[in-house]
C-alpha cells in the first residue's frame, strides 16, 4: 500500500535536489566555520552567501536582509521580542490565529511590560480590515498578521493592514512560514519591516529558517556571544541546512505559480468530492481567499482524532489542525477563535496537499475518506 | 485481522502486542491519557515522594506513554496515546472520592475497565476496523457453543478476573486476553528475550492516579475534609482520636493510634458522626452481604441460592457462598463467615474457573437472617 501524504502544511518532503547541494556539506573537504579566515572557513562562507541570494531573491529581499535562524520558531521569536526590545515599543497587536510561537512570545513581553492585543476573527476565520486597524494605537506598536494561516489555509490581508503604518512609528512583521513557496510573497509589496520564513515548508531541510529585517529596521538579537548574521543571530550557521534552505527557495522560484495551480486542482477537486460524498461536512477557513493546498473540515458527529488515524492506518498522512505534543488532543485556538465549539473544533481534521501529490492519490482518497468517516460516526457516538 | 492492543507502558501489554504481532495481525497500539501527572502537587511534594522508596508505579504517566511508544517501534507497530482524561475524571476519579467521602471503599480499577478500557477504548478500536481489543490482563475467554464466558487465569498468583465482573457478552466477543495461559515469569522471559525496554519494569499497582501519594492527601486534595473525630469501640466508649473519618478502610488494622491487648480493626466508618468503629478481629466477620448494580457475564443472574464462589476484594481468596438476585441488587451468604467485607468494594460470584458476574456492597450482615440493619447499628456503637 502506498503512502499518501497530505501534511504539508506541517512538513514538505524534501527535494532530491535539496538533499543533494546539502550532502556536499554533510561530509568530506566542506565543514569549514564560515567564520574562519582560512580557505575552509571562505567556502562556507561564500556557501552561506549564495544561499542568502536564493532566498533573498524568492521574496523580494536584498540578501543583507535575511537573518538565517533555526526555523520559523525561532524567526517568530526574534522579530517579536528582537523588534519590541529595540524600539522600547509597549504595545503589541496581533490576531487570535497566529501560530504558538507567535503569541507565546507576545504573551512572554507582558513580563516586560509590553501588553498584547488579539484581534478576533469571522467565522471564516479571516481578519477583519477595519477592526485590525482600529485596534492599532496611534503611538507606537509592534503589529504582525501572518500571511496565511497554518490551520485554515486563509490568506490574510496583510498589505491592507499594514500599507498605510509605515512611517508612523509602527513596527510590522509577516508570519510568512505558510505563504512563502507557495505563493507570491513580496516583501516590498507587502510592506513589512519583518517576515518569517522555514525551509521545511517549501521542500528544504528542517531546522533552518529566515527572518526577514528591512534595512533600516532595528533589532535586538536574542541569541548573544557572536557577530554571526550580522551580529542579529550568535551562534555557528548550520551551513548545509542553509545551503539546503537556498536550495528550496531557488527550485520554489521557478514555475511557482503552474505548481500553485496543480496543488489548488488536486485540492479543489477533493474538497468538491468529498462535500458530495460525505454528508454533514462543514469548510473550516474560507472558500475563495484561502492558500493552494489546504482544506480543513469538520465531520459533524465524528472524533477528528479517530479519523486521523484511521486513516493513518490506511497509509493517508493528514492532521488535526496544529500538530500536538504528546499525542493529547486540545482544540485547535484557531477554531476556537472563529466561533467553533469544543466538540465541533475536535472533529476536524485538516488536508495540506503539496507538489508531489497526485491525481491517482485523489481517487483513492474519495473512496476510502468517506469509508472511514462513516465507521467512526457508526461506532462511537459524539463525546466519547 | 486487525487487533487494537491497550498498551499501558508495562511488561504485559507490551508481550501481548509482542504475541499478536508474531501471530501475524495487523496490530495497533493505543496508549490511554487518563490523568495530568503531577498536575495538582507542588513540586516539593513530588521531590519527598520521589524519595520515598515504597514510591507505587503507576501505569499511564508521561514515562509510561513514552515506554509504550519505544515498544512499540521496538516491534514495528503503530501507536497512538489517546486522551482520555475527562472521561476518567468523571467516571473513575469524581466516584473514588465521594465513596471515600461516604464512608465507603471505592475499587477504581474496576470502574476503570468498565467505563474506559472496555468500554471508549472498545468503541474507539470499532471505529478504527479492528475486529478486538487485547489487554495485558491475567484471565481468560472461552468461546465454545457461541456463548463467551470470562474465566481465571491459569496463573492463579496473578489472577485479574476479579476486575473484569462487569464485562458482558457483547465486550467478551471482541475481547482477548492472551496472557491468560502464561504465567508472570514467562511473560517477562519472553520480553527479555524479544529486547524489550521494559523487560525489567516493575508491576504497576492498584489506583495508578494516586501516583504514589497516599489516600489521605489525595482526598484532600480533592477537597474531602478531613475533620478530627472519636475512635470508638463497639461499646460505644471513646478509644483515640483520628484525623477524618473517611480515610478509613473496613478491616484496616494500621494507622490506629488506639492501643489494646489485641489487635483491634476497623469495623465500621460513619462519615455522618465522624466516628470510626473498632474492634476484635472476629466482630468484622460477616454471615452475608447485600450488593447494587450487579451484573452477569452471561446477562442472567444464577438459579436462586446457587452454589458459587464469592470474592469480597482483590486479594480475597473464593469462599463457599449462595447468591440470590433480584434485579440489581443480588444477596450473598457465605458458608462460613468472612473477615472484612467493606462497603464500595466490588463482590465477585465464580463457579470453579468462571466468573459468573459481580456487584457492588451496599453492607454486610452478621446473622444469618440477612437483616442489614440490625447488627450494623450495634457495630456502629449505638447504645444497646
Amino acid at each position: 500500500m502506498r503512502r499518501i501524504y497530505l501534511d504539508a502544511n506541517a512538513t514538505t518532503p524534501m527535494a532530491a535536489e535539496v538533499v543533494e547541494a546539502m550532502w556536499e556539506w554533510l561530509g568530506g573537504d566542506a565543514f569549514g566555520n564560515p567564520s574562519s579566515l582560512h580557505r575552509a572557513g571562505r567556502e562556507a562562507r561564500k556557501a552561506i552567501d549564495d544561499a542568502r541570494e536564493q532566498v533573498a531573491a524568492l521574496v523580494g529581499a536584498e540578501p543583507s536582509e535575511i537573518v538565517f535562524t533555526s526555523g520559523g520558531t525561532e524567526a517568530n521569536n526574534l522579530a517579536v521580542m528582537g523588534a519590541v526590545r529595540a524600539a522600547g515599543l509597549r504595545r503589541i497587536v496581533t490576531s487570535a490565529v497566529e501560530h504558538p510561537s507567535l503569541l507565546e512570545a507576545a504573551r512572554g513581553m507582558e513580563r516586560e511590560s509590553v501588553s498584547a492585543t488579539l484581534v478576533g476573527v469571522d467565522r471564516d476565520g479571516v481578519v477583519d480590515r477595519e477592526a485590525f486597524r482600529a485596534a492599532i494605537p496611534d503611538g507606537a506598536a509592534f503589529v504582525s498578521l501572518m500571511r496565511v494561516n497554518n490551520e485554515t489555509g486563509n490568506l490574510m490581508p496583510v498589505r491592507d493592514c499594514v500599507w498605510e503604518l509605515r512611517g508612523r512609528g509602527v513596527v510590522t512583521h509577516t508570519d510568512a512560514t505558510q505563504a512563502v513557496g507557495r505563493i507570491g510573497v513580496d516583501v516590498k509589496d507587502l510592506g513589512v519591516d519583518f517576515m518569517s520564513m522555514s525551509a521545511h515548508k517549501l521542500h528544504g531541510p528542517k531546522g533552518v529558517g529566515a527572518l526577514y529585517v528591512r534595512r533600516g529596521a532595528r533589532l535586538s538579537p536574542i541569541l548573544v556571544g557572536g557577530a554571526q548574521e550580522r551580529e542579529r543571530r550568535a551562534g555557528t550557521e548550520n551551513v548545509a541546512g542553509i545551503v539546503g534552505f537556498g536550495k528550496a527557495a531557488a527550485l520554489a522560484h521557478k514555475g511557482l505559480k503552474p505548481r500553485a495551480m496543480k496543488i489548488a486542482a488536486l485540492r479543489d477537486r477533493f474538497e468538491r468530492e468529498l462535500f458530495q460524498r460525505v454528508e454533514g461536512v462543514r469548510l473550516n477557513g474560507h472558500r475563495l481567499a484561502r492558500a493552494p493546498g489546504t482544506l480543513n473540515v469538520s465531520f459533524d458527529k465524528a472524533d477528528g482524532e479517530a479519523i486521523l488515524i484511521g486513516l493513518d492506518l490506511e497509509r493517508v498522512a493528514a492532521s488535526s489542525g496544529a500538530a500536538c505534543a504528546s499525542g493529547v488532543a486540545k482544540p485547535s485556538h484557531v477554531l476556537l477563535a472563529m466561533g467553533r465549539t469544543a466538540a465541533e473544533a475536535r472533529s476536524s481534521v485538516r488536508f495540506s496537499f503539496h507538489d508531489g501529490n497526485t491525481d491517482e492519490e485523489v481517487d483513492r482518497l474519495i473512496e476510502i475518506v468517506p469509508a472511514i468517516v462513516a465507521r467512526v460516526r457508526c461506532e462511537e457516538g459524539p463525546g466519547t | 485481522m486487525r487487533v487494537a492492543v491497550a498498551m499501558s507502558g508495562g511488561v504485559d501489554s507490551s508481550v501481548v502486542a509482542l504475541l499478536l504481532r508474531d501471530a501475524g495481525h495487523e496490530v495497533v497500539g493505543l496508549s490511554m491519557k487518563l490523568y495530568d501527572a503531577g498536575v495538582a502537587r507542588s513540586a516539593s511534594e513530588i521531590a519527598d515522594e520521589a524519595c520515598d522508596a515504597t514510591k507505587a508505579k503507576g501505569c499511564c504517566t508521561p514515562e509510561d506513554m513514552n515506554d509504550a511508544r519505544r515498544v512499540a517501534a521496538e516491534i514495528g507497530i503503530p501507536h497512538y496515546v489517546l486522551d482520555y482524561s475527562d472521561a476518567f475524571e468523571a467516571a473513575v476519579i469524581r466516584p473514588f472520592v465521594a465513596e471515600y467521602a461516604r464512608g465507603r471503599t471505592p475499587s477504581p480499577c474496576v470502574l476503570c475497565n468498565d467505563r474506559l478500557k472496555f468500554r471508549a477504548l472498545l468503541m474507539r478500536a470499532r471505529a478504527l476496523g479492528c475486529a478486538a481489543i487485547a489487554t495485558g490482563h491475567y484471565a481468560r475467554v472461552d468461546a465454545a457453543g457461541g456463548r463467551f464466558r470470562l474465566l481465571r487465569a491459569r496463573d492463579r498468583a496473578k489472577d485479574q478476573a476479579y476486575y473484569l465482573f462487569g464485562l458482558g457478552q457483547n465486550e467478551l466477543r471482541e475481547t482477548l486476553f492472551p496472557l491468560g495461559e502464561m504465567e508472570k515469569g514467562e511473560v517477562r522471559e519472553r520480553a527479555r528475550a524479544a529486547g524489550l525496554p521494559v523487560s525489567d519494569k516493575p508491576d504497576s499497582q492498584e489506583a495508578c492516579f494516586l501516583e504514589g501519594q497516599s489516600i489521605a492527601a489525595f482526598l484532600s486534595r480533592h477537597g474531602v475534609s478531613s475533620v478530627r473525630g472519636e475512635i470508638v469501640d463497639e461499646r460505644g466508649e471513646t478509644r483515640g482520636r483520628h484525623e477524618g473519618a473517611a480515610r478509613f478502610t473496613v478491616g484496616q488494622r494500621h494507622g490506629l493510634a488506639v492501643a489494646d491487648r489485641h489487635p483491634l480493626y476497623v469495623l465500621s466508618v460513619d462519615v455522618g458522626s465522624n466516628r470510626v468503629v473498632v474492634g476484635p478481629r472476629e466482630s468484622l466477620a460477616a454471615r452475608g452481604l447485600v450488593a447494587d448494580g450487579a451484573r452477569w457475564v452471561s446477562g442472567v443472574a444464577p438459579a436462586v441460592n446457587a452454589e458459587v464462589l464469592a470474592q469480597v476484594r482483590s486479594r480475597h481468596t473464593p469462599v463457599a457462598a449462595r447468591v440470590e438476585s433480584t434485579g440489581e441488587s443480588m444477596t450473598v451468604r457465605f458458608e462460613s463467615p468472612v473477615i472484612a467485607v467493606a462497603p464500595g468494594q466490588a463482590v465477585v460470584v465464580s463457579r470453579g474457573d468462571e466468573i459468573l458476574g459481580g456487584g457492588w456492597i451496599r453492607d454486610g450482615f452478621a446473622d444469618s437472617s440477612g437483616d442489614v440493619a440490625g447488627p450494623l447499628e450495634r457495630r456502629r456503637g449505638a447504645n444497646p
